[in-house]
């Protein structure tokens, strides 16, 4: 398994100009807002086309302006989970989910998301709409809506953003456990450095739309390629401290 | 009791405004849907040209629709020869009227509102396999549903209230094509009070039903 990237994209203030490549592992990319890393995951998603490029899944090219591909977001099998969840209000939390079930036969449909309501511990908020339930359990529906198709690849754009901090542990456990019931590649998008080292397996640095540096927690840690990375790893290793770690490098494997 | 001739004007009112309501939700939410969710050369133009009859006199807007539908007009000669069908005044006529002069209202709100729909609802849906088609039908629609009633009702009462456009295009021939804002108009020149006080009264009522309604609906694109 594995997911690669290369984009350029030409904007009137901003130019993301952006390569790297995972394998079944989450990614983090982290930077601080304004430096390309949504934009990143909508070109992955096909929600917007870069000017020039090569998106592969698997082995599947997903983008590629020199043969002229570029499929749209309908056939890329990315599961996304938006910066706001993006739930859809209409809708109760079981059809929320079942909205993502589209390509299943019927039956299939309701048994996946009997599964996926169980897996997800949502159980007896079926019919509950988005406004009545809590912050983490809408997180849980929209990773629940993204996965029930079971996707080749997870995008999560600032997920837990909206979260305080109790909750974003518990979620990012959460996510732990996502990773060992879908083995596949995750691209989290993120500007809290925390949350980077803790999560990530790759840790891939954005600042003003170029890739800084790409590898382990502890690679960067240990060697940060330029001024800029060593700045962000000091600030991480101050908060990480500042949680009661003594080694941060031990605390990402 | 209300006068054979009242009850008439008021039937007839209600039929037009019904009938007219129904081709302006079809077409008003297809433009309205076109004009929010897609770029093309000509978009604002097309905007321009379905928003005029809001600001033009409604006796302009009757004179372009003689002109086009007339008997000798440009649709209205070959529908004429085809079909032998005219439709001036008759009470398609006054539907025709009310449904251009109502369309804008609710090409404006249903736009406003579906223009509101949040962006990453429509991507989520995308991105979950859904086709353009099916995310306008099970997300932006229902996401805009309020607008599109109160455009509906807007409308309503707007095809309700048609005069000038109806009286250029379908005329006021009592028992045939005289609308209440047209009766109205008769019984007050002819001097008839009681007659126009009673559809007055009544028009107001119903006028401001409709407009309560709409309120309700949708306040935020109202205001």
């Amino acid at each position: 398994m594995s997911l690669s990237f290369k984009g350029k994209k030409v904007l009137r203030n901003f130019t993301l100009d952006v390569e790297w490549s995972i394998r079944n592992e989450l990614a983090v990319l982290f930077g601080y807002s304004g430096a390309g890393k949504s934009m990143t995951l909508q070109m992955l998603a096909g929600l917007m086309a870069p000017d020039e490029g090569l998106i592969q899944l698997n082995g599947r090219v997903l983008f590629d302006n020199q043969a002229g591909i570029d499929l749209s977001p309908q056939k890329r099998s990315f599961g996304y989970v938006f910066q706001n969840l993006a739930l859809f209000p209409h809708m109760t939390v079981k059809d929320n989910i079942l909205y993502g079930a589209h390509g299943l036969g019927r039956d299939d449909r309701k048994q996946r998301a009997e599964e996926m309501i169980e897996q997800f511990m949502l159980s007896g908020l079926e019919r509950k709409f988005p406004h009545e339930i809590s912050g983490g359990q809408k997180q849980r529906v929209a990773f629940a809506r993204a996965l029930i198709r079971r996707p080749a690849a997870l995008l999560l754009d600032e997920p837990f953003s909206a979260c305080d901090n109790p909750l974003r542990i518990e979620l990012q456990n959460f996510l732990q456990q996502v990773r060992r019931d879908f083995p596949i590649p995750v691209v989290l998008v993120t500007h809290d450095l925390t949350e980077a080292l803790t999560l990530a397996d790759k840790l891939i640095i954005c600042v003003n739309g170029k890739v800084l540096q790409a590898g382990t927690p502890a690679e960067i840690l240990n060697a940060p390629a330029c001024p800029d990375v060593e700045l962000l790893v000091n600030s991480s290793t101050m908060s990480l401290t500042c949680r009661g770690s003594s080694d941060p490098i031990l605390i990402n494997g | 009791m209300m006068e054979d001739s009242v009850l008439f004007s008021v039937k007839l009112s209600i039929w037009v405004a019904m009938a007219a309501t129904v081709f302006v939700v079809l077409v008003g939410v297809t433009v309205a849907f076109f004009l929010a969710r897609r770029t093309f050369r000509g978009k604002e133009l097309l905007d321009v040209l379905f928003t005029l009859p809001l600001v033009l006199p409604p006796t302009v807007t009757g004179y372009y629709l003689i002109v086009v539908f007339g008997r000798n007009g440009l649709i209205g000669l070959p529908l004429f020869e085809w079909t032998g069908l005219n439709i001036m005044f008759t009470w398609y006529a006054a539907v025709l009227a009310s449904f251009v002069v109502a369309l804008p209202l609710m090409i404006k709100t249903t736009r406003a509102a579906i223009e509101s729909v949040d962006e990453n609802l429509i991507r989520a849906s995308y991105t979950l396999g859904h086709s353009e088609w099916w995310t306008a039908v099970k997300v932006i629609l229902p996401m805009a549903k309020k607008g599109i009633l109160a455009g509906t009702v807007l409308s309503f009462a707007r095809a309700m209230g048609e005069f000038g456009a109806t009286l250029m295009l379908a005329g006021n021939i009592p028992g045939k094509t005289n609308t209440m804002p047209l009766a109205i108009y008769s019984a007050a020149s002819s001097g008839d009070r009681a007659q126009a006080n009673t559809m007055v009264l009544l028009f107001t009522v119903i006028a401001a039903l409709f407009l309560y309604i709409a309120n309700k609906l949708n306040k935020r694109v109202l205001s």
